[in-house]
């Protein structure tokens, strides 16, 4: 059709026209519309794409402003409610990409260090299990435990220890 | 998996770095009850040349830490004698002193030392220990070190521990640049450093091989957590593991064979058995806990880990001939990183009371546990292969430290460093000559 003149454009237009007038009426309907449907949606997939774009920067921005350090109570690696909403930040933009992420688990320094590597470990993991519960390849998402041996506050006492019971999660 | 033996990796062997920055110093912060007041002579120097370094001061300072002795100062003594015709014991009677050691150091040949030595019982007036030691010039202070367990074994009849080694990790902060951790070998006093490891990643777990010759540690320096055996003599090393997980906590069977270590490979932590000719792995626990820090029993029949499979982590017992387990603590919501001693009689861990972290020895036979420590952050507990003190980290004024305190908790010492975070002590076993 590429190489065909204007006029013979219009006249193969036509032509497949009146076969199509000649063929039943709820047919032609149902095409009609179908033509109709399959031509808004590509309009919408169009318009969808800058949608797109404005709304994974919306959730980028989002899961950037809750940070990317879950914390986490002493000696437990359940979820807090704030860790939740925070990861949950993170599902959406990794719902929409597929980049890897790296899980690195800590603890704080109180009781012995490769029981604490072990925690860190088991964090990592429940965080790494909640991001799969919600759709995450598990293939994307890599663990890792540091124990206390990587603290981000040095100090002792609650304040210090805090901020170091936590998972930090990296791009890969 | 393939053989890794290397020697240089992306990390720096330093054999025989001595670092007088890491070099620990010794404060004796309390001694035992009613220590033995004795008085060692300085040694007469029989060679030629310069004499070597104080070994008499060595000495001295060996008894004084075991929390037993009380060394007399030189000030002190009435006389400087260096043969058995020159002691008149009523000198070492007027100065309370109940024991008295003489001894004279020469050089048979160059490069060698030797040190001939005898001890006094002041009280009978009579002469109860004659002996001597000789070895490399370099080894002056290890050779000293034997006459000093010698005398501890014939005053307390337990045999001495100083002629050992320590292991241990220094991690120093470099604000603005990278922080380094380092693996370093003393001897039982904290002189004489050695830097075996040094890496940007973390370095955990130091353990001595039984026979004293290798030692075996977990480091991060690919990026990942591996566990490595090296060397001492050679410097030459090879990974053992690297699984996916947790790769940690190595502990040397008694007959040197086998390796219990933790990993997580099949999803939660589990203590294994590597056969170190096959690197064959058999799992022993199989549990959806954390099962960690393995320790053997010395006849090489059981293994103690912590599990917190009943909801905090505390120490249990695996029986290698009937996979047997069983709960061996029962006080305190958290007990962990078991080590016996050499009797297997005792085992120290590391014990929480409210909210503070303290060593602590729990007697088998008994089942008297005891609190050994009363500071915050203690961990790490190592004993002497003669069961006679604990070494273990501590924090001090924001900084770890190594401390040491007797299986009886009387005497304590401490050994801080000039900088860095010192941690995880591992007492040497006993060492051949």
């Amino acid at each position: 059709m590429k190489h065909l003149p204007l006029a013979s454009k219009a006249i193969a237009l036509l032509f497949s026209a009146a076969l199509l007038v000649a063929c039943s009426g709820s047919d032609t309907k149902e095409q009609d519309e179908a033509a109709a449907a399959a031509a808004a949606a590509a309009a919408a997939k169009s318009a969808q794409g800058a949608a797109t774009s404005a709304e994974m920067a919306r959730l980028e921005e989002a899961a950037m402003a809750v940070g990317n350090v879950f914390y986490f109570e002493f000696d437990s690696s359940n979820l807090t409610p704030e860790a939740i909403n925070a990861v949950n930040a993170h599902i959406a933009v990794l719902q929409r990409n597929n980049e890897n992420v790296r899980l690195e688990g800590h603890t704080d320094e109180r009781g012995t260090r490769e029981y604490n590597m072990a925690l860190g470990e088991r964090r990592a993991n429940s965080v790494r299990d909640y991001m799969v519960a919600n759709g995450i390849s598990s293939f994307r998402i890599e663990t890792i435990s540091y124990g206390e041996e990587s603290p981000v506050a040095y100090g002792t006492g609650e304040a210090n220890w805090a901020q170091n019971r936590r998972v930090e999660l990296k791009p890969q | 998996m393939k053989q890794l033996l290397t020697v240089l990796l992306s990390v720096m062997l330093v054999m025989a770095a001595m670092s007088a920055r890491a070099q620990l110093t010794i404060e004796i912060s309390e001694g035992a009850d009613n220590p033995t007041s004795i008085a060692v002579v300085p040694f007469a120097w029989q060679g030629s040349g310069a004499p070597p370094e104080d070994l008499a001061a060595v000495i001295d300072g060996d008894l004084a830490r075991s929390g037993l002795f009380a060394p007399i100062a030189r000030t002190d003594m009435l006389g400087r004698p260096s043969t058995e015709a020159e002691v008149f014991y009523r000198d070492w009677r007027a100065i309370n002193a109940e024991y008295l050691v003489l001894g004279r150091v020469s050089a048979p040949e160059d490069g060698l030392l030797r040190i001939d030595y005898e001890l006094y019982d002041v009280l009978r007036q009579s002469k109860s220990l004659t002996g001597y030691e000789s070895g490399p010039t370099s080894d002056a202070r290890m050779l000293a070190h034997r006459v000093a367990d010698a005398i501890y074994e014939k005053i307390t009849g337990i045999p001495g521990a100083f002629a050992t080694k320590l292991l241990y990790i220094t991690a120093t902060r470099v604000p603005g640049g990278k922080d380094y951790s380092r693996l370093t070998m003393s001897d039982s006093d904290g002189a004489r450093p050695i830097v075996l490891l040094e890496t940007h990643e973390p370095l955990l777990t130091p353990t001595w091989a039984p026979n004293g010759k290798e030692i075996a540690y977990v480091s991060f320096e690919t990026g990942r957590p591996a566990i490595y055996r090296q060397e001492l003599a050679t410097g030459r090393r090879q990974q053992l593991t690297n699984f996916q997980g947790l790769n940690g906590a190595p502990a040397w069977s008694p007959d040197g064979r086998s390796m219990a270590m933790v990993l997580s490979k099949d999803g939660n932590p589990d203590i294994y058995l590597m056969d170190l000719a096959t690197k064959q792995l058999t799992q022993l626990t199989k549990h959806y806990a954390i099962d960690t820090e393995p320790t053997w029993m010395p006849d090489g029949q059981s293994i103690l880990f912590t599990s917190d499979r009943g909801g905090k982590p505390q120490i249990y017992s695996y029986d290698l001939r009937t996979g047997k387990t069983e709960r061996i603590t029962y006080e305190g919501t958290y007990n962990a990183r078991a080590r016996v001693s050499q009797d297997g009689r005792s085992v120290v861990m590391v014990h929480q009371q409210e909210g503070r972290f303290h060593i602590a020895v729990l007697d088998l036979v008994t089942k008297r546990m005891q609190i050994l420590t009363s500071t915050e952050l203690d961990e790490s507990p190592s004993i002497a292969p003669n069961g006679s003190m604990v070494l273990y980290a501590t924090k001090s004024a924001d900084r770890g430290i190594l401390a040491a305190v007797a299986v009886d908790g009387e005497a304590k010492f401490r050994l801080p460093a000039r900088e860095g975070d010192v941690r995880e002590p591992a007492w040497s076993p006993y060492l051949s000559r």
